[in-house]
């Protein structure tokens, strides 16, 4: 609860300090000390310090490991912010205002992590949309941003209509927004071989499936993933970096802990249908992301490839996944963060452009090389364990040995078009327009967040061991 | 603390090479002699578990821990890879490398993961080995070797990593398997599997050991990696590089498998013996010397590959003893092919010729080396290749027959590189071909010293491979 209260707190803060302090430089700074407050506040909660007294009635319960999400969330975050900040304030006019947006997107985060009622998973998703639109959409005077935000206005209202109608169904069927009730109404019979196995009735089922689809959509997964690369590929590249890696890594969570909690006795339901969704996310990430000749783009695709292989926490009904999905995030994450930032400085985003890179700029491509090395999952990296993690848990679990091969397949694509990078920083020669950025902090920062996959690379029970 | 010291000594050295730039050279030399020197301590010491096992605790969380150890088998191939790689910076010292300071450390690198590799007894610290082994050698063939580089390295890098990615899945399921979910090597052996599973995670482990070899038919990357790769990675890779398939199937495969290995042992010997025939044919009209040498390779290995197959224990000998001499004779076919191709630039064997006249000491030790490959009698590779012939023999009289062709085809080519480069008439490229300099004769004289008497007392190399202690089958 602290968090999502200083959240909303601090968002209304910058709007305000937009208006009183307008002759402000950068609000960078506050913005630093904001999420400061938020990570000290998730670090409180985590070990049970709560300072704000809210009943709120179960709808929100804030376990162990949506504090700890919220944690690594938070701290993503700060680098994030340390790599990019000061772009945030290029991109246009309202510089307080974005910094006041990603607030409100975060309050939105921490309800959907803490979430035990679906009409809390309703709002956060809908705190967390919005001001999404309205980033994607503020580099005003550039058209593939504008096509960007509409764009994806228009598909996320759509699917959030689909999710309300999901909830309208489970509501009309069971009576209960509860995941814990919810839990009991699918009560397990008995079929003839005597086997106990759960009952839902057909409006359940639809409802459960309309959710899915919906989630589906927020996370990309196909076939609901059409609206993800113009989005990314339009939206300015500071807001495509945070898009594409902590909302979708909360959105993730939220989706794990729905269809674990609320519709873990239906796994025989549904997990065909997320299994061929699955698979057709794999394949149409890593083979369309192979012809692609921007690299923005091909992160775009790349980032639909990753949340294939997220997905298998989602199907994994065990504690396990948690573990995974965690490490996942913070892997996806880190690595995907730092790419963008070493994208901002170029002018250049096809792959061309990264041409020379190695010779002219060793330390941008040095740790440009670990990120994709470790989205690519090579050992030494965070990468590898996160992938490790996973197919893990999909193998112990039964997940079906054709989708941990399409997996495997598609984790050998990947390297194409990561090493393409890599290629073109350092065989091929070139001279890359580079952005140069005074002070060290960017840099320090960089090489912060290369240690770091390295050091999660060596050790991931640094992570894993916090969930217990 | 010696299988630590084995890593630890290149790891540490390459990590500073990429530091001190210039410097680069020497320190690769220092770390190469020293791991040399430790692993020859290593053979000379008595043995003793406790010197040669190394266990931390590592991920307790998924049941792996920081296991090394060194035992016969592990032995022959680090002192392979301990010497190989001082003879390779002696041999090639006469080429410069722009960013010479990362091209020295990644090759520490690459020998850091080697011999990872050889020592690891626990599975995930051999699949991090596995892939830290190939990630430098990657950087090498693209950075600095011929004009295709770039996609013949990455159409390797691609098929080895899937190859790799492939025995994740099986070590992953094996180690689920194992009452305490451990990665350990010895509950590995231990595992009771029903047939089904083995022939699945057989098959997924396999194509991992296959692709490394390379075994026919997915060979294809490697005639183009060793043409295009800086020599003295080509040599890194063929002399030692190759051998993690074939150490990964006497290590990891059989004896973890050993039903689905017999099961399978007929359709991969098959395999192995068309391409032995047919990397043999190819070697004999191939006009270029690297890929002649290449294809020379891809026809050794699968012969040791089948033997490994036939279940023989005299021929699990012999392909031992076969791995280390052909990493030897290879290397000095490479240091020739390195010497000549410096020197005149042309790596077609028609456009040279007449070599022996103005350079008789290469052309004396080369021929050495080249009857080496041959595995003519009084050479290293003779009693290797004869026990493999014996083992096959006994499993399969065709088989021994195929394969016993190719020894003949590859005294054709092998002949008829010699004829063709060294002998007839000089041709405009060559006439100016001066004799080899001090460095490269040591280089050379070591290995046909250590052939010739291999040739003749290779009584202690078998020992060596049957010095095992409890703790490692």
């Amino acid at each position: 609860m602290n968090a999502i209260i200083i959240s909303a707190l601090m968002g209304v803060v910058m709007m305000f300090a937009a208006v009183f302090f307008k002759n402000w430089k950068s609000y960078l700074p506050l913005a630093l000390l904001g999420f400061a407050a938020l990570l000290l506040a998730c670090i409180l909660e985590y070990n049970g310090v709560a300072l704000f007294k809210v009943p709120v009635r179960n709808m929100l319960e804030f376990t162990r490991f949506s504090n700890l999400f919220g944690i690594l969330l938070t701290g993503c975050t700060i680098l994030y912010l340390f790599l990019s900040g000061l772009d945030i304030e290029k991109v246009g006019s309202s510089k307080a205002e974005y910094f006041a947006l990603l607030f409100f997107i975060f309050c939105g985060i921490y309800t959907i992590v803490s979430f035990s009622n679906l009409l809390m998973l309703f709002i956060g998703i809908e705190i967390i949309s919005i001001p999404l639109y309205i980033l994607a959409s503020s580099d005003k005077r550039n058209l593939k941003s504008n096509e960007a935000g509409l764009k994806y206005f228009l598909m996320g209202a759509f699917s959030t209509g689909i999710m309300l109608l999901g909830i309208a169904f489970l509501y009309g069927s069971l009576g209960t927004f509860s995941l814990t009730q919810m839990n009991l109404e699918v009560a397990p019979a008995r079929n003839i071989l005597g086997n106990t196995y759960p009952i839902a009735g057909a409006w359940t089922i639809v409802g459960m499936m309309l959710i899915f689809a919906s989630m589906a959509f927020k996370v990309s997964v196909a076939p609901f993933h059409f609206w993800t690369p113009d989005v990314y590929d339009g939206s300015p590249t500071v807001f495509t970096s945070f898009m594409a890696t902590i909302v979708k890594a909360a959105v993730f969570i939220a989706f794990i802990k729905l269809f674990h909690e609320m519709f873990g006795l239906l796994h025989y339901k549904w997990f065909q249908f997320a299994a061929i969704a699955t698979a057709l996310t794999l394949i149409i990430g890593n083979v369309t992301a192979v012809f692609q000749q921007s690299v923005k783009r091909m992160l775009a695709y790349s980032s639909i490839a990753q949340a294939g292989f997220m997905m298998f926490a989602v199907m994994v009904v065990q504690k396990m996944a948690y573990e995974a999905i965690l490490l996942y995030t913070v892997a996806y994450c880190l690595a995907t963060v730092g790419i963008f930032a070493v994208l901002l400085r170029m002018k250049d985003y096809t792959f061309d452009g990264f041409n020379g890179l190695g010779k002219s700029h060793p330390l941008l491509a040095g740790v440009t090389t670990v990120f994709l090395l470790s989205l690519a999952g090579i050992p030494l990296t965070a990468g590898f364990f996160a992938k490790y993690y996973m197919l893990s848990a999909a193998i112990q679990n039964g997940v079906y040995m054709w989708l941990i091969i399409i997996a495997i397949l598609g984790a050998a694509v990947s390297v194409y078009y990561y090493f393409r990078v890599i290629q073109a920083m350092y065989f091929k020669t070139g001279n890359p327009e580079v952005e140069e950025v005074n002070g060290g902090s960017f840099k320090i920062t960089l090489v912060i967040t290369a240690i770091l996959v390295i050091l999660i690379g060596i050790l991931p029970n640094l992570i894993t061991d916090w969930v217990y | 603390m010696i299988p630590v010291l084995l890593i630890l000594i290149p790891l540490l050295a390459g990590i500073i090479g990429f530091m001190a730039k210039n410097q680069s050279k020497n320190i690769a030399w220092l770390a190469s002699i020293a791991s040399l020197a430790v692993m020859l301590y290593a053979i000379c010491i008595p043995t003793c578990a406790c010197n040669f096992n190394f266990q931390k605790e590592w991920l307790p969380g998924i049941g792996s821990s920081f296991h090394l150890g060194l035992d016969g088998l592990g032995k022959i191939l680090c002192l392979l890879t301990a010497f190989a790689f001082p003879i390779i910076f002696l041999a090639t010292s006469e080429r410069t490398y722009k960013n010479e300071g990362n091209f020295f450390a990644l090759m520490l690198l690459a020998q850091a993961g080697l011999m990872g590799v050889f020592l690891a007894l626990d599975g995930l610290v051999f699949y991090f080995f596995w892939e830290l082994a190939l990630i430098p050698v990657y950087f090498l063939c693209s950075s600095w070797g011929g004009e295709k580089r770039i996609a013949a390295t990455f159409k390797f890098f691609i098929y080895t990593f899937l190859g790799s990615l492939l025995m994740l899945v099986a070590l992953i399921y094996l180690s689920n398997k194992t009452p305490g979910a451990s990665f350990e090597l010895q509950d590995f052996y231990r595992l009771q599997l029903s047939g089904k599973e083995q022939y699945w995670l057989f098959g997924l482990m396999f194509a991992a050991f296959a692709i490394k070899m390379p075994i026919f038919p997915f060979h294809t990357w490697q005639p183009d990696v060793y043409d295009q790769a800086p020599t003295a990675t080509t040599m890194v890779l063929s002399a030692i590089m190759v051998k993690m398939g074939l150490f990964g199937v006497i290590r990891w495969l059989i004896p973890v498998f050993p039903n689905a290995a017999t099961y399978a042992a007929n359709a991969i010997i098959v395999f192995a013996i068309i391409g032995i025939l047919y990397a043999s044919l190819i070697a004999i009209k191939q006009d270029n010397i690297k890929k002649l040498v290449a294809y020379s390779s891809i026809a050794h290995i699968g012969l040791m590959c089948a033997v490994l197959f036939t279940g023989n224990s005299m021929g699990h000998e012999g392909v031992v003893m076969q791995m280390f001499n052909h990493g030897i004779n290879i290397l000095g076919l490479w240091i020739v092919v390195d010497i000549i191709e410096r020197k005149t630039g042309i790596k077609n064997m028609s456009a040279l010729g007449g070599l022996a006249k103005t350079a008789p000491s290469l052309a004396i030790l080369f021929v050495i080396i080249a009857l080496a490959n041959i595995a003519l009698p009084l050479t290293n590779a003779f009693v290797g290749e004869f026990l493999m012939f014996n083992a096959l023999y006994q499993y399969n009289l065709w088989a021994a027959v195929f394969a016993g062709i190719a020894i003949i085809l590859a005294a054709v080519y092998t002949l008829g590189m010699i004829q063709k480069v060294f002998y007839g008439k000089s041709k405009e490229a060559t006439a100016g071909f001066t004799d080899i300099t001090i460095n490269e004769k040591v280089a050379l004289v070591i290995i046909v010293l250590f052939i010739l008497v291999m040739g003749v007392f290779s009584g202690p190399l078998l020992q060596i491979a049957n010095n095992n202690f409890a703790g490692i089958n």
